[in-house]
């Protein structure tokens, strides 16, 4: 118990029972894209147009009875936004035009709006609460559970909530007994390789050393995760209550959060957190009249993948180019400035001050196995509830794509989940119900990573898939080692001709050849994983790199070199496909059959996907 | 020591040192490109990559950065490792253009030696040379930059910006267009490079060479109507023979002297010659700033690349430099004035060639106009040793099997004091033995200053000469510099007593020995060794002090007069000027 923080918790709390409503706009990444912002500015017009009592900001003296209208960080369901909450009730797909409808309904009345809530499709049934919706039902929310109901940007909130309860026990416990908490939660690191925290952290403390240095790795980079983003936007003190305990626990003087500069939000809603910490006292000399002195301070990435591998971030944390360098020694031992330095990522962060005030017993009982607690993922592709997701792990693939992402979009086949982003590789079918572990995802063949999933149904060609992974990675290799910087690249080359027809079976042999020499003696994750979805993809669907190369042929037709569209009699001559075909490849009249001049037809399938009278065949 | 297992041999080994160098020791060699005695090693190549055991099974690692512990086992050559070492070398040949046998490094290629090694007959995959942007860059009158053959080892960058702090060279772009150049979007040229040719010196490839002038020595040897001189620097007599199998650090003088007659010069001259030249004349000058209260502590010249660098990193520093020439550049304008007055040959058909241990010669011949002193260019062209082990090479002639030969009486003789120049402290030596003589008019008893010897990158001595406490510093690597410079600024601009009167700079770590023209792997042993065969000629010589030359003493009396003045001065003394770091 520290006096301080439990005045705050109670001057908030106090003020906001003042409240009559509580209405929260979405401000996560999704929403804002789909104009979450003007929906938020319309609550408060409408309120003054109505001459209604509200405010944006709790301090002191707020008048009894208003409206605490706020944004809060991304609440998951971006499929489904622009999402607004009042109290209990939770409306999706929210326009500016329906505001004051809200506002005279739900407001005034308490009347829920139908139309606004959300109705699964699969069954038709309709929800006003969030938490019965199953996309939330089944999740396991701790670290997500703030983000979306509090005001990211408001440390008081935050304290209301119980934040910074997980500092003062570790202040309490002192360094060691920290450390002991974080082993007995079983916490693994949430960047990807898994690396127990609570070890990561005892191997700095004890390492010798004058000064020592927190990072907090905010590079996140993978295509399609946003999880550390959101994290960073939504509930921004969750982690710097993290690096702060951690600074503690490890004996850092100082913390650096390394934030790619693409996240301008995420960087600001940090600084304001930080700002706050030491205005309350929770950061500079004396953290809470403890003696304990500790520094936060931003660094901005430039978006360079490999500057996520945590030697290569400690390079371009110093001001260098951001290159790996072999480990050991290891930056437990020496890091930052060649001193006992750790990096842990986000999300792992994020989970700490949790540990911290619900014990590590507690957090060790969810999951399964040698995985314990939660995982967020960023499930995005071919399935309708595309999001952010926290999971206990040990679900199951089949439990997280269908019952949480409400299954495929169009409602084909889900053919693959592809896991860990450009270090990952796929699972199939056959694994849906293998539970989520780090154990099982490596056995399968894919990594946990740091938590993208996508979704990919039939008409995705898993080679193309294979190539667009590695076209990332060999753009993003740093060039210093030369199995990943000329490995990748010829590697590349090889699977280039693979969606060409040009192949033959001994260029996937030396596919296979060069995806050994890259995994063994490249210098950092980055190259030695780069060959991951090639081989995964060549492990379950070699079937689809065996038609490219004997059949010349492209399922999917997204090897466009490939691919060779024909009309067919069945063509009613609507004229359809002329009109919007994008290089006036396609010519007839009216109500006569359609042809295709293949010189000039670019194969981008728009004929073929608009095609009423499906007389538009691929081959 | 520690005890560990390799390839299940076990061994005792010092604690601290890598998996590669233990390795090493227990009688295998790893394949490595990137690696190298004088750098940190980065793990950039990948070919030495190791097993290493770890619980169970066995972890790859690179053994050039795997320190050894206690009980360590390893395994460093297996048919899985074998196979991986080959997929990557094929790879880094995929990457580099197959045109060995018109590149500068056929034969002496670290790349070519293990695509011998590992039996490459053909590359899997394909050249990708010309799909990747490469560049030509040969502005530099020393060093050329050819990024289509480079590997990216990364040694130029390192050893340029680790060990000579120059900054010169870069890590540019990344991923498969990582190029290694000059950085700041300029030309070697216009960029601060020192021409110290470290970065060619550690090459692994034919990436970045010298600027080869063989063939115009060729042609002017051709030309009847031209009388061919040549010299050779102190450092070159102890490194050509390795051109030639003879033991690092031979010292091959006589052999040297005989190839050099066999390959058509006419005058065979030597820079030790130069070397006692250059003594009397900075030595003359040190008295006269010392007993005049001149600009002190006086600062050698000797080394154009570190001229380079007071030029273009420590600017005011300029009036300390001695305004002596190099000891080559003294001798080519007495060549073109005395010997050539002597023997009747008109200068203008007169071509000097040096053969030195740098490349920054290549460039100092035509730095400014004080380098045609005599009229003409006073060197016309600069070998470097590598470069004469080619020609001697090309002449068939077997090096090994030659007889002693000797030099011209006129421009040849040297004492030991000049032969100690090429490496580093040799030139303070030489210096403070004539300097006492000059001093106190009496010869030293005892003419070693072992004080400094030696690879320290700084050495300090104090030597009692008269009245005076002459203090002396010695600094190797350009690298080691700026806090000896700090040193000397902070005295100067606090009033404080200058901390020494007198300062030796060699560019190139251990001096000429292992300068940037000098057969290739360079390490630290090599230095002593090389050391050791300069220091041994200095001993066995009957004259070891530069005012003891009869040569020398004949040159004044005849031709020059005194030290510092009237042809002295103007044939043998330089001015310096301030040059830009970038020019844009």
């Amino acid at each position: 118990m520290n006096e301080k923080i439990e005045n705050i918790k109670k001057a908030f709390n106090e003020e906001m029972a003042k409240m009559k409503n509580r209405i929260i706009v979405c401000g996560g990444t999704g929403c804002v894209a789909s104009g979450s912002m003007n929906i938020y500015k319309a609550f408060q017009e409408e309120y003054k147009k109505r001459g209604l009592d509200y405010t944006v900001e709790i301090t002191k003296g707020c008048r009894e009875g208003s409206t605490y209208i706020s944004k809060s960080g991304c609440q998951g369901f971006c499929a489904q936004g622009p999402l607004v909450s009042v109290g209990d009730i939770f409306y999706t797909k929210v326009k500016v035009e329906d505001v004051p409808e809200i506002v005279e309904k739900t407001i005034i009345k308490g009347e829920v709006i139908e139309r606004l809530i959300y109705k699964n499709p699969a069954d038709g049934k309709t929800y006003a609460k969030r938490d019965d919706i199953p996309f939330y039902k089944k999740q396991h929310r701790i670290l997500l559970h703030d983000s979306g109901r509090i005001n990211p940007e408001d440390i008081n909130e935050y304290i209301g909530h119980g934040g910074y309860q997980g500092l003062v026990k570790a202040l309490e416990i002192g360094p060691e007994a920290t450390i002991e908490e974080m082993k007995k939660s079983q916490l693994r690191g949430r960047g990807g390789a898994g690396f127990p925290t609570g070890m990561k952290w005892e191997f700095t403390r004890k390492s010798k050393g004058d000064e020592k240095y927190m990072i907090c790795n905010g590079d996140e980079g993978d295509p399609g995760a946003f999880m550390d983003r959101s994290l960073l936007e939504g509930n921004p003190h969750s982690i710097v209550e993290g690096m702060i305990i951690a600074g503690f626990a490890t004996g850092a003087c100082k913390g650096y959060f390394y934030i790619r500069a693409e996240y301008p939000l995420a960087i600001e809603r940090i600084q304001i957190a930080i700002d706050a910490c030491y205005k309350t006292g929770l950061l500079g000399k004396n953290i809470l009249g403890t003696g304990f002195n500790y520094d936060l301070e931003i660094r901005y990435g430039a978006g360079a993948f490999v500057c996520g591998e945590e030697t290569a971030l400690i390079a371009s944390t110093e001001g260098l180019k951001g290159t790996p360098r072999p480990k050991p020694p290891f930056p437990a031992q020496s890091g930052l400035w060649q001193k006992p330095t750790t990096v842990n990522n986000v999300e792992t962060l994020a989970n700490v001050p949790y540990i911290l005030s619900k014990g590590g017993e507690w957090y060790a009982s969810i999951g399964e196995g040698k995985s314990r607690g939660t995982k967020v993922f960023a499930m995005t592709g071919k399935v309708k509830n595309t999001g952010l997701v926290e999971i206990p792990l040990g679900m199951t693939v089949r439990e997280v794509a269908y019952d949480i992402g409400g299954g495929p979009t169009h409602g084909t086949e889900v053919k693959a989940v592809q896991s860990g982003g450009p270090s990952g590789g796929v699972i199939p079918p056959q694994y849906f119900d293998k539970p989520i572990t780090y154990e099982t995802l490596k056995e399968i063949g894919a990594i946990m990573g740091s938590g993208g999933l996508i979704v990919m149904d039939e008409t995705d060609c898993m080679v193309d898939i294979a190539k667009f992974y590695l076209e990332f990675c060999v753009d993003e290799s740093c060039g210093k080692c030369s199995p990943c910087r000329i490995g990748g690249y010829q590697m590349l080359k090889l699977l280039r001709k693979v969606t060409e027809g040009t192949a033959t079976d001994k260029d996937i042999e030396n596919i296979e050849k060069i995806a050994k020499a890259m995994q063994t003696a490249s210098l950092c994750a980055l190259g030695q994983t780069a060959p991951n979805p090639v081989l995964s993809t060549l492990r379950y669907f070699r079937n689809e790199y065996e038609e490219h190369i004997h059949d010349k042929k492209c399922k999917t037709g997204k090897c466009t070199k490939l691919a060779r569209y024909e009309i067919t009699d069945a063509c009613k001559g609507c004229t359809l496909c002329a009109r919007n075909c994008p290089v006036k490849a396609i010519s007839g009249t009216v109500r006569q059959k359609h042809t295709i001049d293949q010189s000039k037809c670019i194969k981008c399938g728009l004929c073929f996907n608009q095609c009423k009278f499906k007389a538009i065949v691929r081959g | 020591m520690i005890n560990i297992t390799i390839n299940g041999k076990k061994v005792q080994v010092e604690e601290g040192i890598t998996l590669l160098e233990a390795a090493k020791q227990a009688g295998f060699n790893i394949p490595t490109l990137c690696y190298n005695d004088d750098l940190e090693a980065t793990g950039g190549c990948g070919l030495c990559v190791t097993k290493v055991k770890m619980g169970p099974g066995y972890r790859t690692m690179r053994a050039c950065t795997t320190k050894v512990a206690e009980g360590m086992e390893a395994i460093t050559q297996d048919a899985e490792l074998m196979r991986t070492r080959k997929t990557v070398l094929e790879l880094i040949l995929s990457n580099h253009p197959q045109d060995c046998l018109s590149c500068e490094r056929n034969h002496n290629c670290e790349l070519q030696q293990l695509a011998s090694d590992f039996g490459i007959r053909e590359i899997p995959f394909a050249n990708i040379v010309n799909e990747i942007p490469q560049t030509l860059d040969c502005s530099s009158k020393s060093i050329k930059i050819d990024t289509s053959k480079c590997i990216q080892c990364g040694r130029c960058v390192q050893v340029c910006q680790k060990v000579q702090k120059i900054n010169a060279l870069a890590s540019i772009s990344r991923g498969i267009s990582t190029e290694m150049k000059a950085g700041g979007e300029v030309e070697l040229a216009d960029s601060p490079c020192i021409n110290c040719g470290q970065c060619a010196a550690h090459c692994p490839v034919g990436a970045i060479v010298e600027k080869e002038a063989i063939d115009y020595v060729w042609d002017a040897l051709l030309d009847s109507k031209k009388y061919c001189i040549v010299q050779c620097a102190p450092a070159v007599r102890v490194g050509i023979g390795e051109e030639f199998g003879l033991p690092v650090g031979t010292n091959s003088t006589g052999k040297m002297l005989s190839a050099l007659r066999a390959l058509g010069f006419k005058g065979i001259f030597d820079t030790n010659f130069g070397a006692d030249l250059t003594i009397m004349e900075e030595g003359s000058e040190l008295v006269d700033r010392v007993t005049n209260n001149g600009v002190l502590p006086l600062l050698t010249s000797c080394c154009p690349a570190w001229v380079n660098y007071v030029e273009k990193f420590a600017q005011d520093m300029i009036p300390h430099l001695s305004s002596a020439k190099s000891p080559h550049q003294m001798v080519g304008p007495v060549a073109k004035t005395y010997y050539a007055q002597k023997m009747g040959i008109d200068p203008k058909d007169i071509v000097v060639v040096s053969v030195m241990p740098c490349t920054a010669k290549k460039q100092e011949i035509d730095r400014d106009s004080n380098m045609s002193s005599s009229g003409h260019q006073d060197v016309d062209y600069v070998l470097t040793t590598r470069e004469l082990g080619k020609m001697i090479k090309q002449a068939g002639i077997e090096f090994a099997k030659l007889e002693d030969g000797k030099g011209d009486d006129m421009m040849a003789d040297y004492t030991g004091a000049a032969t100690i120049f090429g490496a580093t402290g040799g030139v303070m030596e030489a210096a403070l033995r004539t300097g006492a003589y000059l001093i106190t008019k009496k010869d030293l008893e005892k003419v070693e200053f072992y004080d400094v010897r030696g690879l320290k990158g700084v050495k300090e001595a104090t030597v009692k000469i008269g009245e005076l406490e002459l203090k002396a510093a010695v600094v190797n690597g350009i690298g080691n510099v700026p806090p000896v410079i700090e040193m000397i600024r902070e005295a100067k601009a606090n009033g404080k007593p200058l901390p020494y009167h007198f300062v030796e700079v060699m560019a190139c770590p251990g001096g000429c020995v292992t300068g940037g023209g000098q057969p290739y792997g360079g390490n630290d042993k090599v230095r002593v060794a090389r050391a050791k065969g300069l220091y041994d000629e200095d001993s066995a010589l009957q004259k070891r002090c530069s005012h003891h030359n009869e040569s020398i003493q004949k040159l004044y009396k005849d031709f020059l007069g005194e030290p510092l003045h009237g042809k002295s001065h103007e044939l043998l003394h330089t001015t310096y000027q301030k040059r830009k770091l970038y020019n844009k």
